[in-house]
């Protein structure tokens, strides 16, 4: 079988919104991916969880866009099409995309649904795909909930990443805001940097 | 016959191009791949598309038609073993003619054309075929150094159905010469960087209507064992 090589990364640049995150930010173009990631109906616990980028200074990055994967109440990930026109009022698409740019700190914020456990060896999880100006790659690391700890010391990943690292990952518990709250910094570099992945 | 070399992707750190330098992880990455495999990504179905998101010359039209060179843009997306990729979401964006993007963080003294966003989206139909038609974007200065000027390029965004198939980059035009003096273009190795150039295809043209360029996208991941 022949091989192909693959195409390049590169950066998405400072200039994505008006395409991926038109809504959010304004601008005269429809989004078919959206902060929140279920609808009112949704079973489950609802959750919003909030965070930030933040440089090998500790600066909020304020042209990151963050992408959210994660299964549903039930540890299921949604495999029928994504119809936005058509679906997104009620159904849970556990796909969601929001810039940095918007929010005063350059914080992300999310509405979605604690997600139950994929299967055995996994604690509830969401994963992360990080792309902004000055990253040639996208970056992919997993958010786990600080309150899972039982399940959190079996979760297969978690055991692969080195002890004082799986902080990294952990979002804490947050009170206010109507909801269940969580929130994750996610550091590019320095003493708390995020375990990012390689696949 | 030189063997292909397949290490194709930039580095994470790359200082000539100066946001990498405090933006790029410092630690090796944590190798998921066995652990993750049977993650499949979110697909989309047609609806997503509405009447005019493939023809950014036709999409944000106010009062008449956008200024500059109306292209065509076609390829197909594959992955590494050549299988055509049904189904694949392209987000795109891109500056006008004059080389200045709709973003507000904009800067670039040129001016905005009332009639052209420069976003689009397409899916690829069951060849893994895909097209669209825009306007060719022009070269903007930019602050990396002095004098910094980026290549005329179209931003993708694609969105595969394996973990590793998500992909953002970006193409650019034959012949540009920009190439030796753009730092972001210079991260991908040097045999690696035609990958990121579209093809000229005169027979794909629409005759007294679109000059054609061909991009085709091949999604990643190191799945060995295929080749192995």
């Amino acid at each position: 079988m022949e091989r192909l090589r693959q195409t390049p990364s590169q950066t998405v640049g400072p200039f994505f919104a008006y395409s991926l995150t038109a809504q959010q930010y304004g601008y005269p173009y429809d989004s078919i991916v959206h902060h929140a990631l279920l609808g009112p109906a949704t079973p489950g616990q609802h959750i919003y969880i909030t965070g930030r980028v933040l440089d090998g200074q500790g600066a909020p990055v304020p042209d990151a866009v963050v992408e959210l994967w994660q299964a549903d109440a039930q540890g299921q990930y949604r495999t029928a099409p994504i119809n936005p026109r058509e679906d997104d009022g009620r159904d849970f698409t556990g796909f969601g995309r929001v810039g940095t740019g918007t929010q005063a700190g350059a914080v992300f914020r999310f509405e979605t649904i604690k997600p139950g456990a994929v299967g055995p060896g996994q604690a509830p999880h969401i994963n992360v795909t990080l792309f902004m100006r000055g990253s040639l790659h996208g970056l992919r690391t997993r958010l786990y909930f600080e309150d899972e700890a039982a399940a959190n010391a079996h979760d297969e990943l978690l055991s692969a990443v080195p002890p004082e690292r799986r902080a990294t990952l952990l979002a804490r518990c947050v009170a206010g805001g109507g909801l269940p709250g969580y929130h994750l910094d996610i550091h590019l570099q320095g003493a708390e940097e995020t375990v990012f992945f390689t696949l | 016959m030189e063997p292909v070399n397949f290490d194709v992707q930039p580095p994470h750190l790359y200082p000539p191009y100066k946001s990498t330098i405090l933006r790029s992880p410092t630690r090796p990455l944590l190798p998921v791949r066995e652990l993750l495999k049977d993650l499949s990504l979110p697909v989309f179905g047609e609806s997503v598309l509405q009447q005019f998101d493939n023809d950014l010359t036709k999409n944000a039209r106010v009062n008449g038609e956008p200024i500059g060179e109306r292209i065509k843009v076609a390829g197909r997306v594959f992955d590494e073993a050549g299988r055509p990729q049904p189904n694949v979401l392209l987000e795109i964006w891109q500056a006008n003619a004059a080389g200045r993007y709709v973003h507000r963080r904009e800067v670039h003294d040129a001016p905005l054309d009332p009639n052209f966003l420069g976003g689009g989206r397409v899916l690829t139909d069951r060849e893994g075929r895909y097209s669209f038609y825009t306007i060719k974007p022009g070269a903007y200065p930019w602050g990396n150094h002095h004098n910094a000027w980026r290549p005329n390029h179209i931003h993708f965004s694609v969105l595969g159905h394996q973990l590793a198939h998500r992909l953002v980059t970006q193409m650019y035009f034959p012949g540009d010469p920009l190439f030796e003096f753009d730092p972001i273009y210079q991260s991908v190795p040097a045999h690696a960087r035609e990958l990121l150039v579209a093809r000229f295809r005169m027979d794909w043209t629409d005759p007294e209507f679109a000059l054609a360029y061909e991009f085709n996208i091949v999604l990643g991941g190191h799945h060995q064992s295929l080749f192995e």
